[in-house]
């Protein structure tokens, strides 16, 4: 394995992985119920970023469709949490 | 066209890592939604349309999703931001001004 195919193979998804563990750790010590919805919107955007990268590691084109999938029902999911806590659903 | 591929995905990489440390180390709500929302944007962007030009048979559907959340991404925060609005999440100490009270659409309708 040369340096270039470990940087993008390992490096950039321990990065993301990190940045993903500041997000859960927000999701469990916020104050209020907002922050824990806006860290939860939070780590799904960079869980799908996360997908399409794994997907080009493990050669499955599979991994982009449930990233799209994903994001549509993440935006759905925040939408609805946040009308739910404005109190208008 | 790998190498420019993944010097994007680099820089989006840093991106998200950037906007998730915001997200732990900012002291309010509103701050937060600022880093986790415009950070998180660009580098899901960018870290998408790089995976489509490293893998160019990809690329309509890496574009198609990174426009996803091009479009859906502020449209959430904005949701959020308004919730946390209404429900009355204080600022923190440092805040200098909040134009949010001049107005009456930002107060909770059963008052």
């Amino acid at each position: 394995m040369s340096g270039f195919e470990l940087l993008i193979q390992i490096i950039f998804p321990i990065i993301i992985g990190a940045g993903i563990l500041l997000c859960l750790l927000r999701m469990l010590g916020g104050p209020t119920t907002v922050d824990r919805a806006v860290a939860v919107d939070t780590t799904t955007t960079v869980t799908i970023a996360l997908l399409v990268l794994l997907g080009f590691v493990f050669q499955r084109y599979v991994y982009l469709d449930v990233a799209l999938v994903y994001a549509v029902l993440t935006f759905i999911g925040a939408v609805a949490i946040a009308r739910y806590l404005e109190g208008g659903l | 066209m790998v190498i420019a591929g993944a010097i994007i995905t680099g820089i989006g990489t840093i991106f998200l890592f950037l906007g998730s440390l915001g997200i732990f180390r900012f002291p309010d709500v509103y701050n937060r939604l600022q880093a986790g929302t415009k950070c998180t944007t660009l580098g899901a962007f960018l870290t998408i349309i790089g995976v489509g030009l490293m893998q160019p048979d990809w690329f309509p559907k890496a574009l198609l999703i990174a426009l996803f959340i091009l479009l859906t991404n502020p449209i959430s925060s904005h949701a959020l931001g308004r919730a946390a609005c209404k429900t009355d999440v204080p600022l923190c100490e440092q805040t200098v001004t909040d134009k949010s009270q001049e107005f009456e659409l930002c107060r909770r309708q059963d008052e």
